[in-house]
Order: structure tokens, then C-alpha cells, then sequence
């Protein structure tokens, strides 16, 4: 059992920043998100991408402001349980929240903060017949551990960053590697799509372009890949399909823990604190809703903030509290770090 | 209002919404169904990055062109038919009067 103060379900730029404000206050928070990194959107959908509203930020990439973000927190120590779904919820018999993951791993806390952005990102599947009964049983949308296709014949489909990647990656451990797109041209990093035209020239890879997957066959577990590659049917012997089309995001099992849901968000009360129609637990960021809402992120960061001191009230009712500036108390870590400004020196001049 | 334009749009039910659009506030149809309230995700916020807009076109309205990204995109979304747009490329202007699209499955 994973204990701390704040259990944050999310690790978009919300999510972490809340875990900045709780340290100010001496709370310890704990990030469970599905995805394998934290960033959330600006991790998986666009860290390459520029953002311009940031405050004080004229201009940076989201992948950057992830980077940073994980920076400031880091005196903070937060715990992460990433590549897990947020799956349960339970109360204890003190009152405490019991979150349990799709791989059974389980938190504690007295607050829970969602900060699941648009949902728990989930691979876009293609459109084939049994494809369900071949799911871990030669079909893996996700790859986790690498060595699992070692010395095995594996097809990998897709035309971003992550199909190439991964081709290139696989090809000195796979026995027999293909990558198939719909289309000739792929979209990754330009290094990479080089890297896919050496290993390809050096017969290191198969590359079949434009080519889809139309059939799966095999008895108890996948053998038999049909593609079809330029109007012509291929037959390929196979241990594992991999096929890469992206993640899109879900709100998945939260939805059924009895959370007042309107248009795919979380109600909270934002002329308070964010809190849910469940005490204890809030919604920050693009996950929750409110009149006037504004998905931006600059609008997370003001939400966490607030809900953090709720949460202290909530933890410490009977503490008073008193807002402390970051330029006059300085930050104090849990790792044992301390930052803060430079003394003044006062001296006479003759 | 003369800087309107009148498009329709059946949403993911097969219903139908006559719906009228803004050609002075660079907004593209993406933006427009989410404004009326659609069932359009639009994750990427218009970055032709996730698909989640993706729509039929029903006419045959004179549309820009495709660029590589949204190329790149429908190259790898599902339920993608030859008259397949990601909604977030096309801005709305005065030629997409009468304009009818279907808003592709999510």
C-alpha cells in the first residue's frame, strides 16, 4: 500500500504543478497516470509543439515545460506509479481513499486529486476480425518490455514516431522485423526515418509500403498475418502484431465512481475549491468543468493551487493557515533541500 | 447575420444540424461543432495531431488542400473513406455556404 496525503491522478502539467503547492504546505503527493512518462498531452500528443501562453514563458515546447515542471517539484519528492490505469476507488474505515490500478497496485490517501486531462490515453485499435482474441496473446498495442520479442517474428504497423522508433529499436533484438504503413511516406523525426531507410537498404528490416493488415489467423495464439501490399495478398508467418496508430484519450473507469459527470468532465465547485460532489476528492485541469471553464493550462495551475489549501483544511482542520510567499519562506524539500533568497547584506558606507 | 455562413452537420446519431457559422472570427469547423455543442473532441486542439475531428464531406464544396500533417494523420486514423477531412484544417469562409459534412465515428 502506497500512503501519502494527496493521491493525484494524472501527470499533465496540473497534476505536477499540484504537487509543488501541497509541498509548500507540507503535503506529500503521489502521480498515478497510464501512460509510461509523465507530461500527459504535452508528453504524448505534442512536446514538440510550442506553447505561447504560458506565464512569463514567451515561447516553449511542451515537452520543455514537462522537463521544467518535474524540476521544480522534484525537492518534493513525489512518488510515481506510471503505466498503471487508475482503476477503483474505496474508502477505508478511516475515512481514507483506497485508489487501486488495472495492475493492482494500491494508494492511500485522504485527498484524491483527478487531474486525468481528457481521460486515460488508450491505444486506437485497427478494424480486423478477432482481433480481441488475439489481444496479449500475439497482439500488443503497447510495448512494455522489449525482451519479450527477442528472437521472435514481429510486424509492427504505423507511420509516427513511436512505429519508427520502435522498428529501429526491435530490429536488433527481433529474429524478423516488418513494418508496414498505409502509406510511403511516415511522419517521424527525420533521423529516424533515415534509420528506417539503412536498415531497410541493409536488408536488416522488411518494409512494406502502402500495405494494411486485413486478416489474423492462428489457433491458440497469433501466427499468420495477412497484409495486403500494393493490391497483392501476402501471407506472413508471425509471433507478434504490433500496430502503432496512436493513443487517444478516454475517461475510462472514473466515469463510474460517482462523480457528477457533464459533457465528459468532472463538476466541481470552482468558486471554492474544485471539489467534487464527493468531499475529498477535487478535479483540476481539463478534466473538470465548471461555468466559464477554460482548458488551458495556466487555468490548472491556478486550480491546483487552490485546492491544495482546501486539502490542508481538510487534513489539518483544526491548523490555521496562512498563505506563505515562496520569495520570503523559500522551499524546503522533503529531500532535504533548501532554497531560498540571498540574505541582504547591510553595511555602512564612509 | 451577413457574415454567416449556413453548414450542416449530422452528428454521430444521423441527425442533423443546421448550423450557422462566423467567417470573422478564424475559427475553423472544429471549433464551430464544439461551439454548438457537438460531440467533437478536438484533444489537439487543431494541430491535426489526433483525428478526433475527423468528418465526411457530403458536397462538393471547393476545400483547401491537404497539407502533409493532415495527410500524415488520416494516414493513420481509423474509418477513414476517400471524402475523409480532419474538421480543425478547414476554416470557415464565405465559399462553404451550403457546405455538408458527417462527422466521422470516434
Amino acid at each position: 500500500m502506497i500512503k501519502s496525503d494527496i493521491i493525484i491522478i494524472g501527470a499533465g502539467p496540473a497534476g505536477l504543478f499540484a504537487v509543488f503547492e501541497a509541498g509548500l504546505l507540507k503535503l506529500k503527493c503521489h502521480i498515478i497516470d497510464s501512460l509510461p512518462m509523465p507530461g500527459g498531452q504535452c508528453a504524448e500528443i505534442y512536446p514538440k509543439k510550442p506553447i505561447y501562453d504560458i506565464p512569463s514563458q514567451p515561447e516553449i515546447l511542451a515537452g520543455d515545460l514537462v522537463s521544467k515542471l518535474m524540476e521544480q517539484i522534484k525537492p518534493f519528492s513525489p512518488g510515481f506509479t506510471l503505466g498503471e490505469m487508475a482503476q477503483s476507488i474505496d474508502k477505508n474505515s478511516n475515512g481514507e481513499f483506497i485508489i487501486t490500478t488495472d495492475k493492482g497496485t494500491q494508494h492511500q490517501a485522504p485527498i484524491v486529486a483527478i487531474a486525468g486531462g481528457l481521460g486515460t490515453f488508450t491505444p486506437r485499435k485497427p478494424q480486423l476480425d478477432r482481433l480481441k482474441e488475439y489481444e496479449d496473446n500475439g497482439v500488443d498495442y503497447i510495448i512494455r518490455d522489449p525482451e519479450k520479442y527477442r528472437d521472435k517474428k514481429v510486424l509492427i504497423a504505423g507511420g509516427g514516431d513511436s512505429a519508427l522508433d520502435w522498428t529501429i529499436f526491435l530490429s536488433n533484438i527481433a529474429a524478423e522485423i516488418t513494418l508496414i504503413h498505409r502509406r510511403s511516406e511516415f511522419r517521424g523525426a527525420i533521423d529516424s526515418v533515415e534509420k528506417i531507410q539503412f536498415l531497410k537498404n541493409n536488408n536488416k528490416i522488411k518494409l512494406f509500403t502502402p500495405a494494411e493488415v486485413f486478416k489474423l489467423e492462428g489457433k491458440n495464439s497469433l501466427e499468420i498475418i495477412y497484409i495486403k501490399h500494393r493490391e497483392q495478398e501476402k501471407k506472413i508467418e508471425i509471433d507478434y502484431f504490433i500496430p502503432l496508430f496512436g493513443l487517444t484519450p478516454k475517461l475510462g473507469p472514473i466515469a463510474d465512481w460517482g462523480l457528477e459527470i457533464e459533457k465528459n468532465a468532472i463538476k466541481v465547485n470552482n468558486s471554492i475549491d474544485y471539489q467534487t460532489n464527493i468531499p475529498g476528492i477535487y478535479a483540476i485541469g481539463d478534466v473538470n468543468t465548471y461555468p466559464g471553464k477554460l482548458k488551458l493550462i495556466l487555468c490548472g495551475f491556478h486550480e491546483a493551487t487552490l485546492m491544495c489549501q482546501s486539502a490542508y483544511s481538510r487534513i489539518h482542520p483544526k491548523k490555521k493557515n496562512i498563505l506563505k510567499y515562496t520569495t520570503v519562506s523559500g522551499i524546503t524539500g522533503f529531500d532535504g533541500t533548501r532554497k531560498e533568497a540571498q540574505k541582504s547584506t547591510i553595511r555602512a558606507i564612509e | 447575420m451577413e457574415k454567416d455562413v449556413n453548414i450542416i452537420i449530422t452528428d454521430r446519431q444521423g441527425k442533423d444540424h443546421e448550423i450557422s457559422a462566423p467567417t470573422d472570427m478564424s475559427m475553423n469547423i472544429m471549433e464551430v461543432c464544439k461551439v454548438y455543442d457537438l460531440a467533437v473532441e478536438g484533444i489537439c486542439g487543431g494541430m491535426a495531431m489526433c483525428a478526433s475531428c475527423q468528418c465526411y464531406i457530403l458536397s462538393n464544396h471547393e476545400l483547401p488542400n491537404k497539407t502533409p500533417d493532415e495527410e500524415a494523420m488520416l494516414s493513420e486514423a481509423l474509418y477513414v473513406k476517400s471524402n475523409s477531412r480532419l474538421s480543425c484544417q478547414i476554416k470557415i469562409e464565405k465559399k462553404l455556404e451550403g457546405l455538408r459534412i458527417e462527422l466521422a465515428p470516434d
